[in-house]
């Protein structure tokens, strides 16, 4: 479904991406991994198009995306949330979710229908399904980081994407929320036939919940597989655990 | 609930509002509805303004120009076409619109205070143009005792006129602020990233909201030969921008009536303490002062917190 090739961005000199090569087949969940400033977030804001990449390409679905401004992308229903809490503080919870189904209708456009009668429905459905629906009247910026971070999905949920990009959906969460969040995803891969990449640094969860691993150092994707794979691989033994011969988890 | 109750009672208060300046003609002095007249339009021009401030995350630092491009429009279409007089009322904004059209293409490559800065120089240029051609603009001169049509040319009728077109277009910009369109462009205001990454086109919803920004300032400038039957190039002129710009933060630039009680807040000072002093200025940056210090949201900012306050507390209690 989505397919990276040899992809690369430098900023001022430093190889941020340097030859990074993915494939995600519908319905997967794949995770990203790799030490810090590996390239990960990075790696996430080309394919989104948020950078633009020096060379490589990005095809999703046979079609050649790469470069493409974000808001495009977004409209071949890819969507995704944030590592570092992005949404729209002076916006109620359920404004937030709303404003990205009204975009997604491409609704924005309409200048005299109120906004309080359009996409009611879907926003609560979705604030339900991902547990905010209590809080639905809350300014978000009075929210806590876990259901910030929730929200972020839920937001991405809005675009009703096939392809959800989660960049560290549990950074920061304690640990029943942590189990809570991946509980979600775990449900929307399977209740929505969703596809998943994502990249988290808790191996539990990566091992967890990922049918297939991509691991990144220094910018560059030195395996992609299945968690057996990678777990007794050379190369990320070496990566992770300094080249002792422990499998990883 | 508790907001649609607030709601319901924010718009009695508006609606009582509305009663009381229409009869303000029978009771007050002529003096003081021309005041009233120049506090509407200048409080529409400052909410048009806060429309792309509060609203868009816009840094329009040269509002002004549209305003005082509207009012030559209309001015000279008066004067010099011979065409029917209420048209002049509907170009004059259209030209403003066009013009913020055309220099929202160009700023609308940069973002935050770099829009603001190259938005200065150009409404500058404009300004220059205006008050050099003294063939056409009149210069400084401006153009005095423009032709209006009778119906509206006594102070009462244009009073009426002014309050009416004002209403109307700040009912307009309400409706504009709660559609899907005003979502999307607080969204924007609040975070551009993530609003490219839901799917909206960020500097096409901004341009668009300049556009209706520039046209509503153009609508107070038509509005202004009504009430005063004169333009003069200090309309455009930068001074006057950073004014309404005062307006917005005073009265509340998250609010939506804030920027029309600042507008009444700094005229009146205007009026009655130049009355007294001509560093009237000095008195306006001192409270400027206390409300940045004790008020960052503005006045009606601060009424709309007290308010919301008295309301939730009950309510939590129950």
């Amino acid at each position: 479904m989505l397919e990276v090739k040899s992809l690369s961005k430098s900023f001022d000199g430093f190889k941020a991406v340097n030859n990074a090569n993915l494939d995600v087949q519908k319905g997967e969940i794949v995770a990203v991994i790799g030490p810090n400033g590996a390239g990960k977030t990075t790696l996430f804001n080309l394919i989104t198009g948020i950078l633009k990449p020096d060379s490589g390409t990005v095809h999703f679905k046979g079609e050649n995306i790469t470069g493409f401004p974000p808001y495009e992308i977004c409209r071949k229903r890819i969507s995704r949330s944030f590592q570092i809490v992005n949404i729209f503080p002076r916006l109620t919870v359920f404004e937030n979710v709303q404003v990205s189904i009204l975009s997604r209708e491409k609704r924005t456009w309409n200048l005299f229908t109120p906004s309080t009668k359009l996409a009611i429905d879907e926003t609560n459905r979705i604030l339900e399904s991902v547990g905010l629906v209590q809080k639905k009247d809350r300014m978000t910026a009075l929210l806590s980081h876990g259901d910030s971070k929730v929200l972020e999905i839920a937001m991405a949920l809005g675009g009703n994407p096939e392809f959800l990009i989660l960049d560290e959906p549990t950074a920061g969460m304690a640990p029943e929320e942590t189990f809570r969040c991946i509980e979600l995803v775990k449900r929307l891969s399977e209740e929505l036939g969703l596809t998943i990449l994502f990249c988290e640094h808790d191996m539990e969860i990566v091992f967890g919940i990922a049918d297939r691993i991509m691991v990144m150092v220094r910018g560059a994707t030195i395996v992609q597989g299945s968690c057996d794979e990678v777990r007794c691989n050379e190369a990320v033994q070496n990566a992770y655990l300094g080249g002792s011969d422990v499998c990883l988890m | 609930m508790v907001q649609s109750r607030m709601r319901g009672k924010a718009q009695l208060y508006v609606y009582a509002g509305i009663v009381v300046l229409f009869v303000l003609p029978l009771i007050l002095p002529r003096f003081y509805i021309y005041l009233t007249s120049i506090i509407l339009l200048t409080g529409l021009l400052a909410t048009s303004l806060n429309l792309v401030l509060g609203y868009g995350g816009i840094f329009q630092f040269h509002h002004a120009v549209f305003y005082g491009v509207g009012a030559y429009a209309t001015a000279l279409m008066l004067t010099k076409s011979g065409l029917s007089p209420w048209l002049s009322f509907i170009v004059g904004p259209l030209v403003s619109g066009f013009l913020s059209f055309i220099m929202g293409l160009i700023c609308i490559r940069l973002s935050k205070l770099y829009f603001g800065m190259l938005q200065i120089s150009l409404g500058s240029l404009v300004w220059i143009i205006v008050y050099r051609w003294y063939s056409f603009t009149g210069g400084d001169d401006g153009i005095h005792g423009v032709p209006l049509p009778d119906i509206i040319s006594s102070p009462n009728s244009a009073y009426y006129f002014t309050l009416i077109v004002t209403a109307a277009c700040l009912f307009v910009t309400y409706k504009m602020i709660r559609s899907p369109f005003g979502s999307a462009l607080q969204g924007i205001r609040d975070n551009p990233v993530r609003s490219e990454m839901i799917g909206i086109n960020v500097k096409r919803h901004q341009l668009l909201a300049l556009i209706i920004a520039g046209f509503f300032a153009g609508v107070a400038g038509s509005l202004f030969i009504v009430v005063d039957n004169t333009v003069f190039p200090d309309m455009l002129f930068w001074t006057l921008s950073l004014e309404v710009l005062i307006m917005c933060l005073l009265g509340g630039w998250f609010t939506f009536l804030g920027p029309m009680l600042g507008a009444a807040i700094i005229i009146m000072l205007r009026t009655f303490v130049s009355t007294y002093t001509t560093y009237w200025a000095l008195v306006l940056g001192v409270l400027m002062m206390f409300v940045i210090f004790f008020l960052p949201n503005g006045v009606l900012g601060y009424i709309e917190e007290k308010i919301k306050k008295d309301f939730i507390e009950p309510v939590i209690k129950e």
